[in-house]
């Protein structure tokens, strides 16, 4: 049933056919189509993901080419998800392809997001990153964080109720700034992503749970701290309940 | 004791770029101390107007976060690994 595209993914231990069933199957949002959404969302459009849901309200800009690979010269100017989804579409069109160009609020969330079985956050903002925690926590679906700065990146995946969310993580949004950024940085942040994408809905390997990835580049290295759930959390904490 | 402090990026232009700093200190509020005595700016990136430390800032010791531990006067051993990690990608300023 799956054409030649899938072969040397479907030759992995515990993938195969079953495997890539599932994958078709699956529908993931990815939250900001910008230097991580642009590379999830190629590399789960080419392992044959079933739905993808392209979600931000900006268009694109000449500053953002450096990094947000979808987006080429002539697309300045062009809304994200539309930029991304003709390319998208061009690669694979086995895959489904949908886009909202909101910016999410706790108002929308539920509805942008509510059609999907897992999150990407490929923000570059922590307000947005909290609207997206306490859908995810309410929903209890997975979400796939990812943050990048200079040279340095963060990932984790979070299962709500299982492992620490990002509230657990993070008290507060650290201060608005234009934070510097080379495209290699989110490309590595968004290959664990979409790594870790695959590998929920596949089963395979194990899961990046409550351990928080620090891709150093200038010191090029990788290290992980422990994260646990944080009993008092205001979005998903379970003490006195 | 010597305990080893990985420095996030942010705040490697303070540290002449090491992403890697020895410091003598026996808990976490030493530390900062001693890294502040080196790195002078360092302890305004971490602690808040009123000397707390910043709430998108967090500090593992051993891999642990300090929260989950004693906080600032958390004990630190010999070779301890300490790491800081301050949220990163706080939004663009339109």
């Amino acid at each position: 049933m799956f054409v030649a595209r899938y072969d040397r993914q479907m030759r992995i231990d515990g993938w195969g056919v079953e495997g890539q069933r599932k994958l078709r199957e699956a529908s993931v949002a990815i939250v900001g189509i910008g230097g991580l959404g642009c590379p999830v969302a190629l590399y789960l459009t080419a392992a044959g993901i079933g739905r993808l849901k392209l979600i931000d309200a900006d268009v694109v800009d000449e500053s953002n080419l450096n990094r947000q690979v979808l987006h080429w010269t002539s697309d300045i100017g062009r809304p994200k998800p539309e930029s991304a989804r003709e390319k998208l579409q061009q690669l694979n069109s086995d895959v489904e392809i949908n886009i909202a160009c909101d910016r999410l609020t706790d108002e929308n969330a539920d509805v942008v997001l509510g059609d999907v079985d897992v999150i990407v956050d490929a923000l570059d903002n922590f307000p947005t990153r909290f609207v997206v925690n306490s859908y995810a926590v309410r929903s209890g679906k997975p979400l796939f964080h990812g943050a990048v700065w200079g040279l340095e990146g963060r990932a984790t995946t979070i299962l709500p109720g299982q492992t620490a969310c990002l509230s657990c993580i993070f008290k507060a949004s650290p201060p608005a700034e234009v934070f510097p950024v080379v495209g290699t940085t989110p490309g590595i942040v968004a290959m664990i992503q979409a790594t870790e994408v695959i590998k929920y809905f596949t089963g395979i390997g194990q899961l990046l749970l409550n351990r928080y990835l620090i891709y150093d580049g200038e010191a090029m290295s990788f290290h992980i701290v422990r994260l646990k759930r944080d009993p008092n959390c205001p979005v998903c904490g379970f003490s006195g309940r | 004791m010597p305990v080893q402090v990985r420095i996030p990026t942010p705040l490697r232009r303070l540290t002449n770029d090491q992403d890697l700093v020895t410091v003598e200190a026996s808990t976490v509020a030493e530390m900062i101390e001693k890294l502040e005595e080196q790195f002078p700016g360092v302890k305004q990136r971490l602690y808040d107007e009123s000397g707390q430390l910043r709430q998108f800032i967090n500090i593992f010791v051993d891999g642990e976060d300090i929260r989950f531990l004693n906080g600032l006067e958390t004990p630190l051993k010999e070779s301890s690994e300490v790491s800081i990690i301050p949220a990163i990608a706080g939004g663009i300023i339109n």
